[in-house]
């Protein structure tokens, strides 16, 4: 069978994936870096009979999004720094209310409107905290187009699975930039259906009681089963509640379900880890300038490995501490003043062993300044 | 059917005041929505945040509550997504038109067939009784202790500037208007603004020395006249009450069946 090769930008993989995915709904507000997934959105929706609204700004995109999930629909809005900001309230409603959705962040840099045409990676403790009182989040990210493709359907999976919205972290290399990428074929990568109620009609639906394996099964507004949705603290029916016990059991039922299954929610790659002396830990668009420069060293017998995060949130800590343990230090490469790097030190045993290789002035950091702080790193002076 | 066969009798009591108008007006939304004979599983209630807005919970319909202001951007995307199902979005006026303005111009605008119910007590109630962007000039509440002068929107221009097809206005005082003008609304095929002038006797009728909720129930009726009277052109001080506009134009939902078309009949040729 021939292989559908595509040549093209990150943000249309993400288009493309998320179609893929079962996405048929899309809300969003013009935003560079990211408002060509809206217009491949525009493109690409109306043609399988899809909906695309462009909305008056990005609180409404959020809010129609998770409006259209609510229905039954898959469902994803796209912006960047400064939508995503707006966004931080609607993105809690979500979590509280537990609609599926996803959010994908081109990162720009910031803070304000910052540097609109350069890349970053400085919004990655906002995908944690931007929203306020205690939650859990899943954040992924991915740093060539293949990866991607399927990290993107892996967003709206756990979307589904998990009934969270799921914030996909992209960066402005990686959605401007256009590489090869092969489409894979139908069925070749599982796409998890919305897990709707098997309680008739006339029987009492509770849409926030967890089944055993803790999923909750969903129904549809405007099918049989009428409730109630709040963003405040509410019971099993969805009504709202002051009853101490029911808000414990909800706030660690939200927390639970995210932060209890590390494991089954962490995708990442290695690469040379074994016998690595110097361990780069990366994501995004920045592992592929540390991949290149493990290589590189390889090839001169330098003991380099990678281990690139594509799971940020919940952030692995159990892989993180298993893999560095024998490493002499952990440098951790990323474009912002030290996000993920705070993560590495609270799980490594010494923290001390844990170095930050930056770059934060819009220019995307290559395989020679990695090379180089690793150099000072080790103290042989660049 | 009797109005209490739509409601969810598990969430009461309430949580408004004695007399508030807020329950008034479910009653008579109710009443509008039995006459018109929707089945419950047909109707989403959308509603954002404030005493008006605890509305959705009481009702047996698919209902929504969500955030302070964005109930027309939540109810954008269930109609869109599904433009089959009936969905009323009551907000309160700081609701619809302070955080939510935004939202508002643009869904008239837009002209999605949605029904928007703005419950107009021009305070925050919620909140202990703030000045809204409705309460004009001259008023005392807990942010203004000298008075207000803040100048108000007027509901029914804005939402007739920004292009909803469907205008009209009542009180909490004339309830078979409501019942009226809301199965108008909602039979109406795009995008309705009803404003019901309501009472909020524990913030703005004590502050302002209006009496209780009977007094200012009084003050709707002796201050409002049907839209076009006579009685306007003899006192211009009088607030109009009535369908102010009416308008027969395709709404977006079906104006989007079209590019699907258009997108479909493209691929194939
Ligand atoms: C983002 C945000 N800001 C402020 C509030 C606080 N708040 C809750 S209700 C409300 C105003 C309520 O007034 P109105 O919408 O007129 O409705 P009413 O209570 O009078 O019916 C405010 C300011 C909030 N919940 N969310
Ligand atoms: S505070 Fe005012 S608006 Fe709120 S319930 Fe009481 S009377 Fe009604």
């Amino acid at each position: 069978m021939t292989q559908d090769i595509k040549f093209i930008q990150g943000n249309e993989v993400c288009v493309e994936a998320a179609l893929y995915a079962g996405l048929d709904f899309f809300a969003g507000y013009p935003i560079t870096p990211s408002s060509e997934i809206a217009e491949h959105m525009a493109v690409r929706l109306p043609g399988i009979g899809g909906k695309f609204l462009q909305m008056e700004d990005e609180i409404s995109s959020i809010c129609a999004i998770t409006g259209a999930s609510l229905t039954g629909h898959k469902a994803m809005t796209a912006t960047s720094g400064p939508g995503f900001s707006l966004m931080q309230e609607a993105l809690g409603y979500a979590i509280m209310t537990e609609i599926p959705c996803v959010i994908t962040n081109v990162q720009r840099g910031g803070p304000s409107t910052g540097l609109p045409t350069h890349g970053s990676q400085g919004d990655v403790n906002q995908a944690r905290w931007g929203t306020h009182g205690d939650h859990a989040i899943i954040a992924l990210t991915a740093s060539n187009h293949q990866d991607l493709f399927q990290i993107t359907v892996e967003a709206f999976n756990l979307a589904e699975t998990y009934r969270t919205p799921v914030i996909l972290l992209l960066d402005e290399m990686l959605g401007h930039m256009r590489e090869k990428l092969i489409i894979p074929k139908v069925d070749e990568i599982p796409v998890v259906k919305r897990l709707r109620t098997a309680v008739p009609d006339g029987v009492d639906f509770h849409p926030y009681l967890p089944r055993e394996d803790g999923r909750l099964p969903m129904s549809d507004f405007g099918d049989k089963h009428r409730y109630n949705v709040t963003g405040l603290y509410h019971d099993m029916w969805g009504f709202p509640t002051s009853d101490p016990q029911v808000i414990h059991g909800l706030i660690h039922h939200l927390m639970d379900k995210i932060e209890n299954r590390v494991e089954q929610l962490t995708r990442y790659k290695e690469y040379f880890l074994e016998d690595a002396e110097v361990i780069l830990i990366s994501y995004g668009s920045s592992a592929r300038s540390a991949l290149h420069i493990v290589k590189n060293r390889r090839k001169r017998g330098e003991r380099l490995g990678l281990l690139e995060l594509q799971t940020l949130w919940p952030f692995p800590a159990g892989l993180v501490r298993r893999k560095t343990r024998q490493a002499d230090f952990v440098a951790v490469v990323e474009m912002n003043m030290g996000q993920i790097v705070d993560e590495v030190k609270k799980v490594v045993d010494q923290h001390k062993r844990v170095f930050l290789v930056n770059r934060v002035d819009g220019g995307f950091i290559t395989p020679e300044n990695i090379k180089d702080m690793i150099r000072l790193i080790q103290g042989r002076g660049v | 059917m009797a109005v209490h066969n739509y409601i969810r009798q598990r969430f009461f009591p309430h949580l408004w005041c004695p007399g508030c108008g807020h329950g008034t007006i479910l009653n008579n939304m109710l009443r509008a929505v039995d006459e018109l004979g929707i089945s419950k599983n047909d109707l989403v209630m959308v509603s954002g945040i404030g005493c008006s807005s605890r509305i959705s919970g009481y009702v047996d319909f698919h209902s929504l509550h969500t955030i302070h202001g964005r109930a027309l951007a939540y109810a954008t995307g269930v109609k869109m997504s599904q433009p089959r199902l009936n969905v009323l979005i009551p907000m309160g006026d700081g609701d619809a038109l302070a955080i939510g303005g935004n939202h508002f111009i643009h869904a008239c605008r837009r002209n999605m067939d949605l029904t928007a119910i703005i419950m107009n007590n021009r305070i925050y109630g919620m909140t202990g009784g703030q000045f809204s962007p409705l309460s004009g000039e001259g008023i005392l509440c807990t942010t203004a202790p000298q008075l207000t002068i803040d100048r108000s929107f007027d509901t029914v221009e804005l939402a007739l500037a920004s292009g909803a097809s469907f205008v009209a206005r009542t009180t909490s005082f004339h309830v078979r208007e409501i019942t009226k003008l809301i199965a108008r609304a909602i039979q109406h095929k795009g995008f309705s603004v009803v404003e019901i002038l309501s009472q909020c006797p524990t913030h703005f009728g004590r502050k302002n020395k209006l009496g209780d909720a009977s007094n200012m129930l009084e003050f709707f009726k002796k201050n409002t006249t049907p839209f076009g009277s006579k009685a306007k052109q003899d006192n211009p001080e009088l607030i109009e009450r009535g369908i102010f506009r009416e308008l027969d134009i395709p709404d977006y939902c079906a104006d989007y069946e079209r590019t699907i078309q258009k997108a479909q009949k493209g691929k194939s040729s």
